[in-house]
């Protein structure tokens, strides 16, 4: 533990608070190149590890929902078509970077490292997280809305105390900027300078209801100049944008800058989760023309067009895919057995006579269980 | 005098009195002075020093990177705790008062308490929250709350609250060390009563009820800012024949079984004490676990003396609403002593 020594620095510079009335893009939908005044095109490597990432999430995805209707998963939210959110915003993050994800970005938490049956442990109902936060610094996917964008600036203005350069990157939708917790972590973030960013996938549904009932706002990035905090607006099916503006506001955070609220505009192509019926809420033409807008085929074509990946290495791509595919399917399609002694093993550090006392009750009626098991037999 | 400030006599001559609020700011000082990883911070604990002074003199002693203003926000106050915690400090907040401490509600039940279980014991949060809480001072509304069942309903938690400038130090100093989240209790009317005691946080008091007044016939348990009312009461009940002894809790969770019930299956009778509302209150808790463990000792019904089911009163009606020397004596009369006097000669 490094000492706790120094005050907070001031501010650094100022830095345009207002977001750009239209979305910062790198490439078309067409995956033509856009030019921009705003944002670096990344490298050539980093874009094929973007689209590599990105294809593998998208068939992470497609087998997490499919886990769902095998009974292997108690309910999945999918972020099909937030690949470019979910992969450009992780890869943008340095090893000493904290992420803080929602229940809906397991395809990020995949990317940052953690493995895919770890993550889905949640969600296969085995245990509330299944993964060591620490091991990638992957906090535990939050589902209160915004609850952990606090976490994101406590553990970031820490680490300013202690003297390492690590940025926080808390993953918010469009729902979550209505809840309190939000705000406050702006203001907290920006009176504290603290190395934050705020990546807001609007999807454009908060289960059922379209962000014109949420927000007034001109634009969900605009709420960042209320706080002093520069707020960036992005395509979010755009993979090279998504990357830029992260890496740019990674880069000022670590710089001493401060916070940055990036607004990604993207689509959930899927409903809520497997649970719900998304054509109560949104008409078929306007998933169709978000079809249209697809993140992967985008970057595809631009790699295509630069000779950057060939017809044989997008084939040798889906076959890895299909592979990882099946390896998580033939990991998941096993029974476990968690053990029922762990309910009470960690609700303290030590646990405490009441709890042992259940937990021994609980033991015998289980044993009890057995023993007419037994008998029956 | 009540019965608490007959106590300085006891303690030993040499030692100056110490207030509850000193002595807690004593411990804030002690624990920032030997662990660089603790950091103290809430609503104007910096510059002021704390609505109550109980952080008085910290900022300028540690400086402003360990002991801070922070925005006026409840909530964001624990949330950043949260993860200066995961990031290996030991943040000790203060909410400024029981009833503001309700924005934080979320943040304290959903991720404070649950954290530790949610990673198998990966991510612990040795975090401290200072609550002032109670009446009894004259507060207007939302500044008299005790808010103590909400916490203590909340598995994760640990809630203690002391009574004594003594115990204050102690506790607070343990449960700054506590490698889980404390949420710490402290009576505001007790503020500014003084023991002349040696500040000393070796004999581990966070998870241990004390016995504070010895008797043989009544156990009369109470805590925070009722325990000077339930020795008030216990001296008075002496004076009408009945031996009474008086148990402070201490720790509210967990609960020290051991030591209330070993005094409650000698007396045979127990009266809880609180300030709390009644309804869902934290006696009921009490009160049905000494029927599970000690209903053969028992000569009479566990009764209760506690606020009434009502929002926390005005100033001028507050007197009504508190435990008082005669409700808990009240109390010890309605245990079913003739009775039991029959039963006991009858074998």
């Amino acid at each position: 533990m490094t000492a706790v020594t120094g005050a907070v620095p001031s501010r650094a510079k100022r830095r345009r608070l207002l977001p750009t009335k239209t979305p910062l893009a790198l490439l078309g939908t067409d995956g033509q190149p856009v030019h921009s005044t705003d944002l670096d095109m990344p490298g050539d490597d980093v874009l094929v590890r973007l689209h590599r990432q990105m294809v593998l999430g998208r068939r992470f995805d497609t087998q997490a929902t499919a886990l769902t209707k095998q009974g292997r998963l108690a309910v999945y939210p999918s972020a099909r078509g937030q690949e470019a959110g979910e992969i450009g915003a992780v890869a943008a993050l340095r090893p000493q970077d904290w992420l803080f994800p929602t229940y809906r970005d397991s395809m990020a938490v995949v990317a940052r490292g953690v493995d895919p049956v770890e993550v889905l442990v949640l969600l296969r109902g085995d245990w509330h997280c299944g993964y060591d936060p620490y091991a990638h610094r992957v906090a535990p996917q939050c589902t209160p809305l915004a609850t952990n964008a606090p976490h994101a600036v406590g553990v970031a203005h820490a680490a300013r105390l202690k003297g390492e350069d690590t940025v926080a990157l808390v993953m918010l939708g469009d729902g979550a900027t209505s809840e309190g917790d939000t705000h406050t972590a702006l203001n907290f973030a920006a009176v504290w300078n603290s190395p934050v960013v705020f990546f807001v996938q609007n999807n454009g549904y908060a289960i059922s209801v379209p962000v014109a009932k949420q927000s007034a706002a001109p634009s969900l990035a605009h709420k960042g100049i209320g706080y002093g905090i520069p707020g960036m607006l992005v395509d979010g099916n755009d993979p090279a944008a998504v990357y830029a503006a992260v890496r740019r506001a990674v880069e000022s955070a670590a710089g001493g800058a401060g916070p940055t609220l990036i607004e990604a505009l993207t689509y959930r192509m899927e409903a809520h989760t497997n649970a719900d019926d998304a054509a109560r809420y949104r008409p078929e033409a306007e998933v169709r023309k978000w079809l249209a807008r697809d993140p992967v085929t985008r970057i595809r074509q631009y790699l295509l067009d630069q000779g950057l990946v060939d017809a044989a290495a997008l084939s040798a791509l889906d076959a890895e895919a299909e592979e990882q595919a099946g390896e998580l399917r033939r990991r998941m399609n096993t029974d476990t057995v968690p053990d029922p002694a762990d309910l009470f093993r960690f609700v303290y550090a030590e646990p405490t006579p009441a709890l042992r006392r259940q937990q021994q009750r609980l033991a015998a009626e289980l044993e009890e269980l057995r023993d007419e098991a037994g008998e029956v037999r | 005098m009540t019965a608490l400030a007959e106590r300085e006599i006891r303690t030993p001559a040499g030692v100056s009195p110490v207030t509850m609020a000193a002595a807690l700011n004593r411990a804030l000082a002690d624990a920032l002075r030997d662990d660089e990883t603790v950091l103290v911070f809430g609503e104007d604990v910096a510059a002021l020093g704390g609505v109550f002074r109980v952080t008085d003199g910290l900022a300028a002693a540690f400086g402003e990177a360990r002991v801070f203003d922070t925005p006026l926000a409840e909530s964001g106050i624990v949330g950043t705790a949260i993860g200066m915690a995961m990031n290996g400090l030991r943040p000790v907040v203060e909410m400024q008062f029981d009833a503001f401490a309700y924005p934080a509600f979320e943040q304290i039940t959903s991720h404070l308490a649950k954290l530790r279980n949610r990673t198998r014991g990966r991510v612990g949060l040795p975090i401290v929250i200072r609550i002032p809480y109670g009446g009894g001072i004259g507060g207007v509304e939302h500044h008299c709350d005790s808010s103590e069942a909400y916490y203590t309903h909340t598995a994760g938690l640990r809630v203690v609250t002391p009574a004594t400038p003594g115990d204050a130090y102690a506790l607070l100093r343990q449960a700054i060390d506590c490698p889980d989240p404390v949420i710490f209790l402290e009576p505001k009317r007790r503020y500014w009563s003084k023991e002349t005691t040696v500040l000393d946080h070796t004999a581990s008091v966070i998870d241990r009820a004390a016995v504070r007044r010895p008797g043989t016939d009544v156990t009369l348990i109470a805590y925070g800012g009722t325990l000077g009312t339930a020795l008030d009461a216990a001296a008075e009940a002496q004076e009408n024949g009945h031996s009474v002894e008086v148990i402070d809790l201490r720790s509210l969770s967990p609960f020290d079984d051991d030591t209330v019930t070993a005094s409650v299956r000698r007396t045979g009778r127990a009266v809880v004490v609180h300030e709390a509302s009644r309804f869902c209150g934290y006696g009921a808790e009490v009160a049905a676990r000494l029927s599970e463990q000690c209903f053969h000792y028992l000569e009479a019904p566990v009764l209760r003396v506690t606020g009434f089911d009502i929002p926390y009163p005005p100033p001028h009606l507050e007197q009504h609403h508190l435990p008082s020397v005669d409700r808990i004596l009240d109390a010890i009369d309605r245990l079913q002593w003739c009775e039991t006097s029959t039963m006991k000669a009858a074998g």
